[in-house]
C-alpha cells in the first residue's frame, strides 16, 4: 500500500523528481567513474609489467631501477656487463631473461636494445602478450619495432628511415646519422610505456656505438663495418635485464643470490613489490580523488533532502488525508522514506547504465588514442558495500523530511495550516 | 459492520483537555449519548475550539481526562495505535474541501479507508463501486485523477471514502462550504441519508446556523454547558431511513 503510495506520489511530482533523479544520477556516476577509473589507473599502473619476477639492474635502490627499466623514467646508475648478464640468465632456476640496453633516444622516446626474447616473453596487463600491428620483429642490426604511440605521434610507417640520437634528451647534439634505421615493426597498443618506446637489437646498439669511448664518438674516421662485420657484433654492456623464474618459490633465493653476486655490484627487484610501493607515493592523490567524490555525493543527496523539503509543505494536506483514514504517523515517516529510497535506488541504476555506456563508447577512443585501456564495467569488489553505504546514506538524509513529516503529522493532525 | 443496537453509537464522559503553552486553552464537555443516527449538528465560528475538538474526536490528540466510547468501544484513552486503527475503522472524515489526493483516481481515493482499516478486498471494492455509483459517480469517472472533478463531485467522492468502513461515527467538518445553495442542499441530503442507509451517526460541525434546520439535536461550542439540545424544526425527510 505504501509502495503504491509512494510510487504514485513520484509519478504525480515526476518533473521535480526527474530533476532530483538527474542530479542524483550524475554525482553517483561520477562517484562510481571517478572511484573506477581511480582501480583502473591503479591496475593499469600496477599491470605495467606482469609475469617478470626479477628486474636486475646496476647497484640502486629499487624505484630507480623500477622507473628506468619499466617505467623509461631517469637513467640507470651503472651499466653490467654482458657477460655477467649471460652468466645469471643461464641459472638453472631462470626459465628466461630479457635484456635491456637503454641510454640512446629519438626525437624524445627512449631507445632500447634488446632482443627477441622481448617480444617473446615480455607480459603486461593480465599476462598479455606483445603483439604486433604491422610488421615483425628485427632480425638483424639497423632494423627497428617502434612502440604504438611512437608510431602514431611521429607518423611513421613500415619501411621509412629514422636515425637515433645519443642520450635522452627530446634534443640531442649527438645523432646517429651515419646509421640509419629500417621500421621493420609497430606493436600493437598497451597502454603501458611499451607504447613510448624504440627497440632495436643489442647488435644495433653495439653498432651505432663502435669506436665510441668513455660515452663519447671516438676520434678519426669511424670504421664502416661489412654485413660479415654486422652479424658478429657482440654487445657488451646491458643496463637491466628482467628475469622469468621457472618456479615463483625460488624467487627470494635468486634476489638474494644476485644481490649478493660478487662478480659485480647489482641490485633484484620484485616489479610487483616496488610497484606497490610507488603507487603508495601516489596515495595522496588517490585520497584527494576519494574526498572529492565524496563532497560531490554529499551535494547531491542534500538537493533531494532539499527538494523532498520543498514539497513537504504543499504535501501537508495530502498527511492529513492520510490520517484521516488511519495512516500512523510512522507509517507517514516510512512513506517518504520509501519515496526516497526509490529515488536513490532509480538513481544508482541509471548511474550505472550512464557509466557503463559511457565506458563503452569512449573505450576505442581511449584506447586507440591514449592507450588506456579501461574496463566498461564499473563494478569492483566493495562496489556494492559503496552503492548499500549510498543507500543508507540517502536514507539517513531523508530522515531529515520524513523526521518532520512524522512531526507534523502529531502536531497538526486533519488541520492544514496554509 | 452494522452498529450494535445496545451501545450508543458515541458516548462521552468527562470530556476534558487543556493545552499549557503559550496559548493556553481549555475545553470541557457534559456527559453526552449518541444513539445510532441520532445525526448531531455541532455549530462554533472558527477559533471557538472546533479544530480542538475534531482532533480529539477523531482521536488524533490524547484526552486530557474523562472517556469516549465509539459504540460501547473505548477510544479513548487508548493507545495511538489503537486509536489510528479505530479512526481507521469506526470513524469517516469529510473535510471542508480537498479531501482527495490528487495523485491517486477516484477509485483508490475511496479504497484508501479499506487500506489502512486493513479489509480491503473484492467485495470491499464491489463495495466502492456501488457507493460512487448510489452518490451519483459514473464509472467513467473511477479511473480518472481526483483533480478532474468538481469541487461538488469531489465531496461525494469523500462521502464514499468516509462510509466505505460503515463506521459508526462520519466527523464533516464544514463539508458544504466550498458549495453554492443548490448543491449545497442536495448534498446534505445525500449526505444524512447514505449514513443512515449505512447505520452512521453523523457529527456535522459548521459555523453555518442556516444548516442547523437538516438536524433535530445541535452543540453550541459557546454554550457547550448546555450539551445536546433538541433543534425544533428539523427538515422533513432528513431522517427518514434508519436502515442497514
Amino acid at each position: 500500500m505504501l509502495l503504491k503510495l509512494a510510487r504514485q506520489s513520484l509519478w504525480h511530482r515526476r518533473g521535480t523528481v526527474l530533476m532530483t533523479l538527474l542530479s542524483l544520477t550524475i554525482s553517483i556516476a561520477l562517484l562510481l567513474g571517478i572511484d573506477h577509473l581511480r582501480l583502473e589507473a591503479k591496475r593499469s599502473f600496477t599491470s605495467t609489467v606482469s609475469g617478470t619476477d626479477l628486474i636486475v639492474g646496476a647497484r640502486s635502490g629499487q624505484l630507480n631501477l623500477l622507473l628506468y627499466s619499466v617505467f623509461r623514467l631517469g637513467n640507470a646508475t651503472n651499466n653490467i656487463s654482458y657477460q655477467h648478464y649471460q652468466q645469471l640468465a643461464s641459472h638453472p632456476q631462470v626459465a628466461w631473461a630479457i635484456p635491456m640496453a637503454l641510454g640512446d633516444s629519438h626525437r624524445g622516446f627512449r631507445v632500447i636494445g634488446t632482443n627477441a626474447d622481448y617480444f617473446r616473453y615480455f607480459r603486461y596487463g593480465q599476462q598479455q602478450q606483445l603483439t604486433f600491428a604491422q610488421g615483425e620483429a628485427f632480425s638483424t642490426v639497423y632494423q627497428v619495432v617502434l612502440g604504438a604511440a611512437v608510431a602514431e605521434k611521429l607518423g611513421y610507417q613500415l619501411g621509412d628511415k629514422i636515425i637515433l640520437s645519443h642520450g635522452v634528451g627530446a634534443v640531442s647534439f649527438t645523432q646517429h646519422k651515419d646509421q640509419p634505421f629500417t621500421v621493420v615493426g609497430i606493436l600493437a597498443a598497451t597502454g603501458t610505456p611499451v607504447d613510448q618506446s624504440v627497440h632495436v637489437s643489442l647488435e644495433s646498439i653495439e653498432a651505432i656505438h663502435l669506436g665510441w669511448q668513455g660515452g663519447a664518438p671516438g676520434f678519426g674516421k669511424k670504421p664502416k663495418l661489412n654485413d660479415t662485420q654486422l652479424q658478429q657484433l657482440q654487445p657488451k654492456v646491458l643496463t637491466a635485464f628482467m628475469l622469468g623464474l621457472k618456479s615463483k618459490v625460488a624467487t627470494f633465493a635468486i634476489q638474494r643470490q644476485i644481490n649478493e653476486f660478487k662478480a659485480e655490484p647489482l641490485t633484484a627487484i620484485l616489479p610487483g613489490a616496488a610497484l606497490a610501493e610507488l603507487w603508495q607515493m601516489l596515495a595522496m592523490v588517490e585520497n584527494m580523488l576519494l574526498l572529492v567524490t565524496l563532497l560531490v555525493l554529499i551535494a547531491a543527496l542534500i538537493g533531494m533532502v532539499t527538494t523532498l523539503l520543498a514539497a513537504m509543505k504543499e504535501r501537508q494536506r495530502e498527511m492529513a488525508i492520510l490520517r484521516a483514514v488511519g495512516a500512523r504517523p510512522w507509517q507517514l515517516f516510512c512513506l517518504i522514506q520509501l519515496e526516497v529510497f526509490c529515488i536513490s535506488l532509480a538513481s544508482i541504476g541509471s548511474a550505472l547504465l550512464l557509466l557503463s555506456g559511457t565506458l563503452a563508447g569512449l573505450q576505442p577512443l581511449l584506447s586507440s588514442s591514449y592507450g588506456l585501456v579501461i574496463s566498461w564495467l564499473p563494478w569492483h569488489g566493495h562496489t556494492a558495500v559503496l552503492l548499500a553505504a549510498l543507500l543508507a546514506l540517502a536514507l539517513l538524509l531523508g530522515a531529515i523530511p520524513s523526521y518532520l513529516t512524522y512531526r507534523q503529522s502529531l502536531a497538526q493532525g486533519l488541520t492544514v495550516r496554509l | 459492520m452494522p452498529a450494535e443496537p445496545n451501545f450508543p453509537a458515541l458516548e462521552l464522559k468527562n470530556f476534558y483537555f487543556s493545552y499549557q503553552g503559550p496559548t493556553a486553552f481549555s475545553l470541557q464537555l457534559p456527559d453526552l449519548q449518541l444513539d445510532v443516527g441520532q445525526h448531531l449538528f455541532i455549530r462554533g465560528a472558527s477559533g471557538s475550539g472546533k479544530t480542538t475538538l475534531l482532533n480529539l474526536l477523531s482521536g488524533i490528540h490524547p484526552l486530557s481526562r474523562g472517556e469516549i466510547r465509539i459504540q460501547g468501544a473505548l477510544f479513548q484513552p487508548q493507545t495511538a495505535a489503537r486509536r489510528d486503527l479505530m479512526r481507521a475503522r469506526d470513524i469517516g472524515v469529510v473535510f471542508q474541501q480537498l479531501n482527495l489526493i490528487s495523485y491517486l483516481s477516484v477509485l483508490d481515493n475511496v479504497l484508501l479507508a479499506a487500506e489502512f482499516a486493513g479489509n480491503s478486498s473484492a467485495a470491499t471494492t464491489q463495495r466502492a463501486k456501488m457507493l460512487l455509483s448510489v452518490l451519483g459517480l459514473e464509472a467513467a469517472l473511477w479511473p480518472q485523477s481526483a483533480v478532474n472533478l468538481s469541487v461538488g463531485q469531489q465531496q461525494r467522492v469523500a462521502i464514499a471514502r468516509a462510509l466505505l468502513n460503515e463506521p459508526a461515527l462520519l466527523i464533516a467538518d464544514e463539508p458544504t462550504s466550498a458549495l453554492d445553495a443548490d448543491n449545497r442542499d442536495a448534498f446534505i441530503r445525500l449526505m444524512l441519508s447514505e449514513a443512515n442507509r449505512c447505520g452512521t451517526t453523523v457529527l456535522f460541525v459548521s459555523h453555518d446556523a442556516g444548516l442547523a434546520r437538516y438536524f433535530k439535536w445541535q452543540l453550541r461550542m459557546d454554550a457547550l454547558s448546555d450539551g445536546v439540545q433538541p433543534l425544533a424544526a428539523a427538515v422533513p425527510g432528513s431522517e427518514d431511513v434508519l436502515c442497514c
